[in-house]
C-alpha cells in the first residue's frame, strides 16, 4: 500500500509538470509534443505500464484492506466520537480513494482511451502531424460539469494525500522526531494543497476562459 | 501433630547451598510425566509455572482474571529489594537478612529469611535478562533507591510501576512456556477446592467463570500462589478480586494457617470519600521523603489547610519521633494517624484523614524537582480527588495493604498437606509481623523462580511412579459435589441483600476491632459480630441469574463466604497473641509512650491454626521461633 | 447529580444484545465511573434483576482489566485515563452516557460489557519474550544499557494490555499493543538475538487472530491510557520489513 501509494505520489508530480504545458500560451504546441512523447517513447511507455500496475495494485490492495478491516469489526458502535482522536481524511481513505477511482475512469476514458483508440483531431507541428490532444483537453475542460468533477476529485486527492503521504512513510517504518514533521508538512502543503490546486486550476482556467 | 519446619542443618549462611546440593532430583524423562498445578499467576505463580515448565514438568496454571498478566502483583509501585550492593553502601546478604528479621519484629523464621536474602541478587539478574526495564543511571547501570526505613539503597525500581514490569517479565516467561505447550493456561477460572487423595494434594476443582462449569484437574502436586487476603476488610489497596478462597479451602482440608492476624496497614493511602467507595488507592511510601505530615492543633478545625498558620499545625510524627520523623516504619506511622483522628483532629469532610504537605519541599527544592520525583503520583491523586497537591496538601489515611499471615509452610514451602505448596503472599513465611517495603516482590519471585522449583523435587522425586490419577476418582467426585452443593445453596437463598452488603459489614467490623489497634474486649465482641453477619449472609443474600453462566455476583458470594469464616480466625489469632508486635497492636500491651510491647518469652512463635470442622474451635499449634543469628531488641525509632 | 445511562446488555456471546436505559438520580462526583456501576448494580440486585457484567480488578489504572466504550470513546472522554480512574466530576448533571463493550471480532463479547481479550495473550505467546531460562542470567550490571534506550523501552513496556487501542481503531487493529512489546524488546540488547523472528511470529499471530490492518489514523495513540507512542508502530514496521528482507 505504502509503496504503491508513494509511487503514485511521484507519478503525480511528473504528471503535473507535464500538464502544466497546457498553460503555455502557444496554442497547444508544447502540450501536444509532450503528449505525443508520452504516448510513444518506449521508456515512458514502460513506466506508464508500471504505473498502471501500481494503480491497479493500490486499488485492489485498498479495497482488500477496507474489506478486511470491516470484517475486523462486524458490529459497529452505536455512538462513535472519533473526531478527537483522528483526522477525517485518515478515517475516509477508502471513500476518498473511490472518488479518485471514479475520476480516474472518466479521466482515462476522455484522454487515454481517445488518444489510443479514439478518433482524434489532428494538428501539424513543424510539418509533422500530431494527434491534437490539446484541443480535446481544452474542449473537455470547457464543459462546466467536467471541470466540476475535476475540482471535486482534486479535493479528494488532496484529502487522500493529506493523510496518505505521511502515512506511507509510517507504514515503511520511516519515522524520526526530526524528519517526521517535515514529511508531514510536505504531505500537507505540497501534496494535499499545491498539487491538487494546480491540477484543478487547469479545468477551472479553461472553463472560465470559455464563459 | 508436631510442626516440622524441616530447616536444614548447618550454619545459617550455608544451609541453602548445602541443602540444594542434596535435594533429590527428578530426571528429565520422568519430569515429562509429572503434572503440576499452579494456582495464581502473580509474581509467585507466574515465575513458578514458567520455571517448572522450563524444567520439563507439565504445568497447568490458573487465574481468575482474563489474562495471567493482570494478577494483583501488577499494582505494586515502589520497588524490589536485592542485596546487590551496587550502591557500595555496605549492603550484604546478611544485612538484608537482618533488616528483614528486625523489620518483621522478630516473628519470622531465620532460615527462610536468610535464603530469601541470598537468592535476591539472582532475581535482579533474571529480570534484567528477560528485558525488564529497570531505572538506570546515565552510565547505563542500574539505579537504586532507599525504601522503607533502612539505611542502604538496595531497592531496584521501574518508575512507579515496578510490580507491573516484574510481572510482565514473569508473564513473558510464562507465555513462552505456554507457546511451547509446557504450560496450559486456564484464565477466568477460579479454584474452589483442593482434592486430596491418600493424604496428598492431587488436584483441584475449578469453576470456569464464563460457562459456570465445574472442572476437575489432576496434578501430582498443587502449588497455591493466590496472593493476600486483605480484602477481608472490604476496603483495602488490594485488587477487587483478591480473595482467600484457595487457601481457605486448603486450610479446611488440613493445611494449617499461619499468623492469620498479621496485617499490614499502609499509612499513605487516599482516604475514603463516601459510601460508594469500592477500594483504596495507595500513594507510594516514597512521598514521605519530602512530605510533612500534620493535623491542626485545634480540634474540629474546619479552616482550609492553607489558612491554618504554621504555629497552629501539629507535625505529630516529627514531634513524637524526632530521630525518624516522617520516615518511621509503616505500622508506627499508621497508628499515629489513627490516634490523631480518633482524638478528633482529623481533616477533610470525613475527619478521617491527615495532611501530607509538600509546600516546604516545594519552597526548598522548587516545584520542578518535586514534579520530577512525584509527578505521576500527584497526577493519580488529582485524578481521584480533584485536588491539586502542589497547592493544597494531600489528604491521606492508612489502609489495609498486605497480609503477612497465610498458609503455614515448611522450609520447602510445603503446607501441612503433603504435595500442597504455598508461595508468595499467600504463605506466612518471610515477613514476620511486619513486611518491609519492596520485600513482597522479592519474596514472590524468590519463591517462584529459585526456591519452589527446587524444593518441590523433594516431594516429586518420591512420586515418579505415580501415574496420573483419572479425575473420576471418588475424591474428585466428592470435592466437585461439595462445591456444587455450596453453589446451589448460595443460589437458593434468594434473600434481599447483595453480597457487597455483607462484605462491607464484615469489613467494618474487622477494621474497627481487628485493624490497626486491637484489644481483648473488642475482639470478643467482633467474633460474635462476624458470626452474626455470617449467619445472616447465609439467610439473606441474593444472587440473581444462574450458576451456569457468567455470574459475577456468584463469584463474589463464594469469596465473601470464605472471608466470613477467615475473619473469625483472624480475630481468634489476634486474641491469642497477648503482645504487640509489628502490625499487630494490642492496646493492652504498649509502653508508656504508646509503643508496641513485644513479649518474646511467651510469644516468639508462629501460630499455626488447624481447622477442626464447621462451627468448631480451631486448634492452635505453635512453631517456636529460634533466633541464633540475631539478637532480639525492642524496635525504637525515637 | 442525575445521570442517565444507556448500557449495552447481552446475555452471552450467542444471544443478540440491546441497549437498556437506567437513570441514577443521585450520583456523587467523587465516584469513579465503575463505582457508579456498583451503585446501579446494587439497585438492580435488590430488585432481583441481573446486574451489569463488566471487567475490572485493580481499579488503579494498571491491570488493564477494565474496558467500556463510553460516549463513543474508549475509556471515556479523558485522555490518559482508564475507565476505573475516570471520575464522575468530569460529567455534568443531566448527562446521558452511552456505554458499550469493546467491539472487535478478535474480542468476542462474553456478557454485557465483558469481552474476551485472550487474543492478546496468544500474540505474546508467539514471541513476546526473551528466551532465557531461570538461572541462565549473567550479572545484571554486566549489560549496561544507555539510559535513553532503557527509558524508551520502559515507555513501551508501560502498556497495560487493555485493548483500548483495538477498541478505538476504526479498523480494530492491534498494532499499538503488539508494537509496544516488539519495540520494548527491540530497544534492549537482550532482545537482539530473537529480534527478527519475534516480530514475524507476533505479526503472523496478530493477523490470524482477526485484528484489522493499521492505516495510521493515530487514534490508538490518543486513546491509549498509557500514552504508548506511534513511534513503536513505526519501529515494528521497520523491523518487520527488515526481517522479511533478511531472510
Ligand atoms: C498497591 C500495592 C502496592 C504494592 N507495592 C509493593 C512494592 O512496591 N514492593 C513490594 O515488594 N510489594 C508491594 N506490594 C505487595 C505485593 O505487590 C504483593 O504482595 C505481591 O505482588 C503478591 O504477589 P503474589 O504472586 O503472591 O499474588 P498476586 O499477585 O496477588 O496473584 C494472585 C494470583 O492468584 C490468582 N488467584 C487468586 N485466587 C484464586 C482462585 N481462587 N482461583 C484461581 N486463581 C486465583 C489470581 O488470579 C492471581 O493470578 C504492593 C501491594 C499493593 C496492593
Ligand atoms: C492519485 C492517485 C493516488 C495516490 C497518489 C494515492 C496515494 C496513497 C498513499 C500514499 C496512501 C498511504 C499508504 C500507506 O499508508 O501505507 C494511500 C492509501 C490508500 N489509498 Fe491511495 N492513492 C491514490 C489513488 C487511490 C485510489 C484510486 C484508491 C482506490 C480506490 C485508493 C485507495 C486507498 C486506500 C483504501 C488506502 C488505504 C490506506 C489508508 O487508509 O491509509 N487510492 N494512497
Ligand atoms: S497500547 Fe495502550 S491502548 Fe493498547 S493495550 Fe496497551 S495500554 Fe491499552
Ligand atoms: S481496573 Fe485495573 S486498569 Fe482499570
Amino acid at each position: 500500500m505504502a509503496l504503491s501509494g508513494l509511487f503514485l505520489c511521484t507519478f503525480l508530480v511528473v504528471h503535473l509538470l507535464g500538464n502544466l504545458q497546457l498553460f503555455q500560451n502557444d496554442g497547444g504546441v508544447a502540450f501536444n509534443l509532450y503528449s505525443a512523447f508520452m504516448a510513444n517513447n518506449p521508456l515512458i511507455k514502460t513506466i506508464a505500464y508500471v504505473n498502471y500496475a501500481f494503480i491497479l495494485l493500490h486499488i485492489i490492495d485498498g479495497f482488500y484492506l477496507a474489506a478486511q478491516n470491516r470484517k475486523a469489526r462486524p458490529q459497529g458502535y452505536a455512538k462513535v466520537d472519533q473526531s478527537k482522536s483522528s483526522s477525517w481524511s485518515s478515517r475516509n481513505m477508502a471513500l476518498l480513494g473511490t472518488i479518485i477511482l471514479v475520476f480516474l475512469i472518466v479521466h482515462m476514458k476522455s484522454f487515454w482511451f481517445e488518444m489510443k483508440f479514439g478518433n482524434m483531431p489532428v494538428t501539424t507541428i513543424e510539418g509533422q502531424s500530431y494527434k491534437d490532444m490539446y484541443s480535446v483537453v481544452v474542449e473537455a475542460f470547457s464543459q462546466p460539469w467536467y471541470a466540476a468533477l475535476y475540482v471535486v476529485s482534486m479535493f479528494a486527492i488532496g484529502f487522500h494525500l493529506y493523510h496518505g503521504f505521511a502515512s506511507g512513510f509510517q507504514s515503511l517504518g520511516i519515522r524520526h522526531h526530526r524528519y517526521t514533521p517535515a514529511i508531514q508538512n510536505l504531505g500537507t502543503f505540497l501534496f494535499a494543497i499545491l498539487i491538487p490546486a494546480l491540477f484543478a486550476a487547469m479545468p477551472v482556467y479553461f472553463c472560465l476562459k470559455n464563459l | 501433630m508436631i510442626l516440622d519446619a524441616k530447616i536444614p542443618e548447618g550454619p545459617i549462611a550455608e544451609k541453602w547451598t548445602r541443602y540444594k546440593a542434596t535435594i533429590p532430583l527428578v530426571n528429565p524423562a520422568n519430569k515429562r510425566n509429572i503434572e503440576i498445578i499452579v494456582v495464581g499467576t502473580g509474581l509467585a505463580g507466574a515465575s513458578a509455572a514458567a520455571t517448572l515448565g522450563e524444567m520439563g514438568y507439565k504445568v497447568k496454571a490458573f487465574c481468575f482474571q482474563d489474562s495471567p498478566r493482570r494478577a494483583h502483583s501488577i499494582a505494586a509501585q515502589g520497588g524490589i529489594n536485592a542485596a546487590k550492593n551496587y550502591s557500595n553502601d555496605g549492603d550484604s546478604v546478611h544485612r538484608l537478612f537482618y533488616d528483614t528479621i528486625k523489620g518483621g519484629d522478630y516473628r519470622s523464621r531465620e532460615a527462610n529469611v536468610h535464603r530469601l536474602a541470598e537468592v535476591s541478587t539472582a532475581i535482579i539478574d533474571q529480570c534484567v535478562a528477560q528485558g525488564v526495564p529497570f531505572a538506570r543511571e546515565y552510565g547505563g547501570l542500574l539505579d537504586n533507591r532507599s525504601f522503607g526505613g533502612v539505611q542502604v539503597s538496595r531497592t531496584f525500581y521501574a518508575k512507579g510501576q515496578t510490580g507491573q514490569q516484574l510481572l510482565l517479565g514473569a508473564y513473558s516467561a510464562l507465555s513462552r512456556q505456554i507457546g511451547r505447550k509446557q504450560v496450559q493456561i486456564f484464565s477466568r477460572h477460579e479454584m474452589l477446592d483442593v482434592v486430596i487423595i491418600d493424604g496428598k494434594a492431587r488436584g483441584i476443582i475449578a469453576r470456569d467463570l464464563i460457562t459456570g462449569k465445574l472442572e476437575r484437574h489432576f496434578g501430582h502436586a498443587v502449588v497455591l500462589a493466590t496472593g493476600g487476603y486483605g480484602n477481608v476488610f472490604f476496603l483495602s489497596t488490594n485488587a477487587m478480586g483478591s480473595n482467600t478462597t484457595a487457601i481457605w479451602k486448603a486450610h479446611k482440608k488440613g493445611a494449617f494457617f499461619g499468623n492469620p492476624c498479621f496485617t499490614q496497614i499502609h499509612p499513605t493511602c487516599i482516604p475514603v470519600s463516601g459510601d460508594h467507595q469500592s477500594k483504596l488507592t495507595l500513594m507510594s511510601e516514597s512521598l514521605r521523603n519530602d512530605g510533612r505530615i500534620w493535623v491542626p492543633k485545634k480540634k474540629d478545625d474546619s479552616r482550609k489547610a492553607v489558612d491554618i498558620p504554621e504555629e497552629e499545625r501539629d507535625y505529630y510524627l516529627e514531634r513524637r519521633y524526632p530521630a525518624f520523623g516522617n520516615l518511621v516504619p509503616r505500622d508506627i506511622a499508621s497508628r499515629a494517624a489513627k490516634e490523631r483522628c480518633d482524638a478528633g483532629y482529623g481533616v477533610g469532610s470525613s475527619k478521617m484523614a491527615v495532611y501530607l504537605d509538600f509546600s516546604d519541599s516545594i519552597r526548598r527544592l522548587g516545584k520542578d524537582v518535586i514534579e520530577a520525583r512525584y509527578g505521576n503520583l500527584f497526577e493519580i491523586y488529582e485524578k481521584i480527588t480533584g485536588e491539586d497537591p502542589y497547592t493544597t496538601p494531600m489528604r491521606i489515611y492508612p489502609a489495609v495493604h498486605y497480609t503477612m499471615g497465610g498458609l503455614w509452610v515448611d522450609y520447602n514451602l510445603m503446607t501441612t498437606i503433603p504435595g500442597l505448596y504455598a508461595t508468595g503472599e499467600c504463605n506466612f513465611s518471610d515477613h514476620g509481623a511486619n513486611r518491609l517495603g519492596a520485600s513482597a516482590l522479592m519474596q514472590g519471585l524468590a519463591d517462584g523462580y529459585f526456591v519452589l522449583p527446587i524444593t518441590i523435587g523433594e516431594f516429586l522425586s518420591k512420586d515418579i511412579r505415580t501415574k496420573a490419577i483419572p479425575t473420576d476418582h471418588p475424591e474428585f467426585e466428592k470435592a466437585e459435589k461439595e462445591a456444587q452443593e455450596r453453589i446451589a445453596r448460595l443460589m437458593s437463598i434468594k434473600g434481599s441483600k447483595p453480597v457487597d452488603h455483607f462484605h462491607k459489614e464484615l469489613g467494618k467490623v474487622m477494621w474497627e476491632y481487628c485493624g490497626m489497634a486491637r484489644n481483648a474486649e473488642g475482639l470478643q465482641k467482633a467474633k460474635k459480630m462476624v458470626q452474626d453477619i455470617r449467619t445472616s449472609f447465609w439467610k439473606e443474600v441474593i444472587i440473581p441469574g444462574s450458576a451456569d453462566e457468567t455470574n459475577q455476583e456468584l463469584e463474589k458470594a463464594l469469596r465473601v463466604a470464605d472471608f466470613l469464616e477467615l475473619g473469625e480466625l483472624m480475630i481468634d489469632d489476634a486474641f491469642d497473641r497477648n503482645e504487640s508486635c509489628g502490625g499487630h497492636f494490642r492496646e493492652e500491651y504498649q509502653t508508656e509512650d504508646g509503643e508496641a510491647l513485644r513479649d518474646d518469652n511467651n510469644y516468639a512463635y508462629v501460630s499455626a491454626w488447624e481447622y477442626k470442622g464447621d462451627n468448631q474451635a480451631e486448634v492452635l499449634h505453635k512453631e517456636p521461633l529460634v533466633f541464633e543469628n540475631v539478637k532480639l531488641v525492642q524496635r525504637s525509632y525515637k | 447529580m442525575k445521570i442517565t445511562l444507556k448500557v449495552w446488555r447481552q446475555q452471552n456471546g450467542k444471544t443478540p444484545g440491546n441497549f437498556n436505559t437506567y437513570t441514577l438520580p443521585d450520583v456523587s462526583e467523587d465516584m469513579s465511573f465503575l463505582e457508579m456501576f456498583d451503585v446501579l448494580n446494587d439497585e438492580l440486585i435488590r430488585k432481583g434483576e441481573d446486574p451489569i457484567a463488566f471487567d475490572h480488578d485493580c481499579r488503579e489504572g494498571i491491570c488493564g482489566m477494565c474496558s467500556m466504550y463510553i460516549n463513543g470513546r474508549a475509556h471515556g472522554p479523558l485522555t490518559g485515563t482508564t475507565t476505573c480512574q475516570l471520575h464522575m466530576r468530569h460529567f455534568n448533571d443531566g448527562d446521558t452516557i452511552v456505554v458499550e463493550p469493546w467491539r472487535a471480532s478478535a474480542f468476542p463479547i462474553i456478557k454485557d460489557l465483558m469481552v474476551d481479550r485472550s487474543a492478546f495473550d496468544r500474540v505474546i505467546q508467539a514471541g513476546g519474550f526473551i528466551s532465557v531460562n531461570t538461572g541462565n542470567a549473567v550479572d545484571a550490571n554486566s549489560i549496561p544499557i544507555p539510559k535513553e534506550d532503557a527509558d524508551k523501552a520502559f515507555d513501551a513496556a508501560a502498556c497495560i494490555g487493555c485493548g483500548a487501542c483495538v477498541a478505538t481503531c476504526k479498523n480494530a487493529s492491534a498494532m499499538l499493543f503488539v508494537s509496544a512489546k516488539v519495540s520494548q524488546l527491540a530497544l534492549l540488547p537482550q532482545g537482539q538475538p530473537e529480534r527478527h523472528l519475534r516480530v514475524k511470529k507476533m505479526v503472523e499471530v496478530m493477523d490470524e487472530e482477526g485484528f484489522g490492518n493499521c492505516t495510521n489514523t493515530g487514534a490508538c495513540e490518543v486513546e491509549c491510557p498509557k500514552g504508548i507512542s506511534l513511534d513503536h508502530i513505526a519501529r515494528m514496521n521497520r523491523d518487520y520489513l527488515v526481517s522479511n528482507i533478511v531472510d
